[in-house]
């Protein structure tokens, strides 16, 4: 039996809190079959301190220059060498552009079983039964599957791993075809924060899919006036172009956690959830009362939701 | 530059869903079936690279109900040409399966660049655009939101958490997985549709081993609904008046 191996995302020198719910998810997958948690830690060069990866037992570096930065072919060149050489019980990343890019690729190419979208799983006896998020969040799907398997999990499905002490550091021979990679790194933008902060807000109203027009964006600006609350978006309003990206709600957009998040139309996609789930009251108007948003906010109505901002709107001047 | 546009129906779950009785699958005898939200992304930034002159477009599909009539409003929507793949299945492909067909069709067309999107809601056991880079040996990356090519060099801006960027330069032949388009969708007329509707999609008959899912599906349920918001009254200024109530005694409104 192998161990679990762990992809582990590094940024600014600390790795990335998806990372740690992934450790934390290898440790029940550990605990369940009696194995360790071994980490992948992409370098350029040699680093003078070991990452802190709360959770694993041994820390695999690879060092290399094209690992500097974000190169999805050369990451799954690496991966995929670690697995030959590791012959792991099974290999998880999480659900972002990379763990995409990476789980399917290693999966295919190295004809594994993979379950994607994953926030929970129990393993017994060579082989581990997943429950899976699918359509948008509106069903779960449970499957088996044989090791050696990969997974994707959810962000928030899984607590972080404790600490423990310091993991045995192992380097590892690069794979030769890091120098003849067909991709390159050209560069990275961070999202400009010098202008517009969704982040800060105390009180937002989000628009969503179920506005037909941009009448109703208009509607829900009005009452985003009356609240003063700050109005933003959720992806396929920002893909219309009704909303600048600096409002996007999501994976993708901000991350926010507002004292009060009036979500209109927004059915609460997984990836949405993971920009807002934290905010303290949440409420929801969907005309669809099996939304997945139903499932985080605080209250919700069932009711139009551009009759809902006219009749919010009016209750709240009516008794101001 | 020869870009080819792998496009999937997936059922249209914006309403409620249901589950049939063997729990094995939403019940989709009452949902309608839509192009796959991504995919309508790849679409329009492969047409944006016809129209700045990169580009020869062709949509491809695996043959089923509806799939015709979605690849006419493909060429309605600007692709050059579209072709279905034969598939004579009782049920549709593996995810697997599909994608080697359509690395197949990448190799016959001599397609330059694959452009799909890069999730559909039915991907548990895994995601088209690398499976297909994978089946090919071909360079991906996924979760694009631009694409753009310059002397046959492709370069393609992927899209990071919090709202950070990546730009990729891909040799080609290469695969990307679209996570949205760098201008919003385009309208089609009903004209435009009209004319396309009559224009012959013809098929491609390729030969691939069929792979299954390497996974087997047990169960398929509606999420816990134990733990739903509290829900405010039917009726629209019921509900406004009582969230009123609500955000005052949260601090939130002050009368």
């Amino acid at each position: 039996m192998g161990n679990v191996l762990v992809f582990v995302e590094e940024r600014d020198g600390e790795i990335a809190p998806t990372s740690r719910e992934a450790l934390g998810a290898a440790r029940t997958f550990a605990a369940g079959v009696g194995c360790q948690v071994e980490a992948i830690v992409l370098r350029a060069e040699a680093a003078p301190r070991p990452i802190e990866a709360p959770g694993a037992d041994v820390l695999l570096c690879v060092t290399h220059p094209t690992l500097a930065n974000i190169c999805p072919e050369a990451a799954l060149a690496v991966v995929e060498s670690v697995v030959r050489q590791r012959e792991p019980a099974a290999i998880v990343f999480t659900y972002d552009a990379v763990g995409l890019d990476l789980a399917s690729g290693l999966a295919m190419r190295a004809d594994r079983p993979l379950l994607s979208h994953v926030i929970g799983f129990a393993v017994q006896a060579g082989q581990i039964e997943a429950r899976s998020q699918a359509y948008g969040g509106k069903a779960i799907v449970e499957s088996r599957a044989a090791f050696p398997v990969v997974l994707t999990l959810m962000p928030g499905a899984f607590k972080e791993a404790a600490g423990r002490a310091a993991p045995e550091i192992v380097e590892l021979e690069p794979p030769e075809r890091l120098d003849r990679l067909r991709t390159e790194f050209v560069a990275e933008t961070r999202q400009d924060t010098s202008g517009f902060d969704l982040t800060v807000a105390e009180k937002v109203v989000c628009i969503g899919r179920g506005a037909a027009d941009e009448s109703t964006l208009a509607l829900a600006r009005g009452l985003a006036a009356t609240l003063g609350a700050e109005i933003a978006g959720s992806r396929p309003i920002v893909d219309k172009g009704w909303l600048p990206k600096e409002r996007q709600v999501g994976k993708s957009g901000r991350k926010i956690k507002p004292k009060l998040y009036l979500a209109l139309g927004v059915s609460g996609a997984p990836e949405h959830l993971e920009g807002m789930s934290g905010a303290e009251l949440i409420v929801a108007v969907n005309t669809d009362p099996s939304a997945p948003i139903f499932g985080v906010a605080h209250y919700g109505a069932t009711v139009d939701l551009g009759a809902f901002a006219i009749a919010l709107g009016a209750a709240l001047k009516a008794g101001a | 530059m020869n870009v080819l546009v792998a496009l999937r129906l997936v059922p249209d779950v914006s309403g409620e869903i249901e589950i049939t009785e063997d729990e094995k699958d939403i019940d989709r005898e009452w949902l309608d079936l839509r192009l796959n939200e991504f995919d309508d992304y790849a679409l329009e930034e492969a047409i944006l690279l016809k129209e700045r002159g990169d580009a020869k477009v062709t949509a491809i599909a695996i043959a089923g109900d509806g799939v015709e009539r979605m690849l006419q409003s493909a060429l309605a929507r600007g692709a050059d040409e579209a072709v279905k793949i034969a598939w004579e299945g009782d049920a549709p492909p593996s995810s697997r399966t599909a994608a080697r067909l359509f690395a197949a069709g990448a190799r016959d067309l001599s397609a330059d660049l694959v452009l799909t999107g890069v999730l559909s809601s039915e991907e548990t056991y895994g995601q088209l655009a690398p499976f297909v880079a994978a089946a090919l040996d071909w360079p991906c990356v996924s979760s694009v939101n631009e694409v753009r090519v310059r002397a046959g060099v492709c370069e393609v801006v992927q899209e990071l958490s919090g709202g950070a960027t990546a730009t990729i330069r891909m040799a080609t032949p290469a695969v990307a997985g679209m996570q949205t388009a760098s201008r919003p969708v385009r309208y089609v007329s009903g004209s435009k549709l009209r004319e396309a509707a009559g224009r012959n999609i013809p098929t491609l008959q390729l030969s691939v081993e069929a792979a299954d899912e390497r996974a087997e599906r047990l169960r398929v349920s509606l999420p816990d609904s134990s733990q739903r918001a509290n829900l405010l009254p039917s009726d629209v200024n019921a509900a406004a008046a009582a969230l009123r109530q609500i955000l005052t005694e949260h601090g939130l409104w002050k009368a």
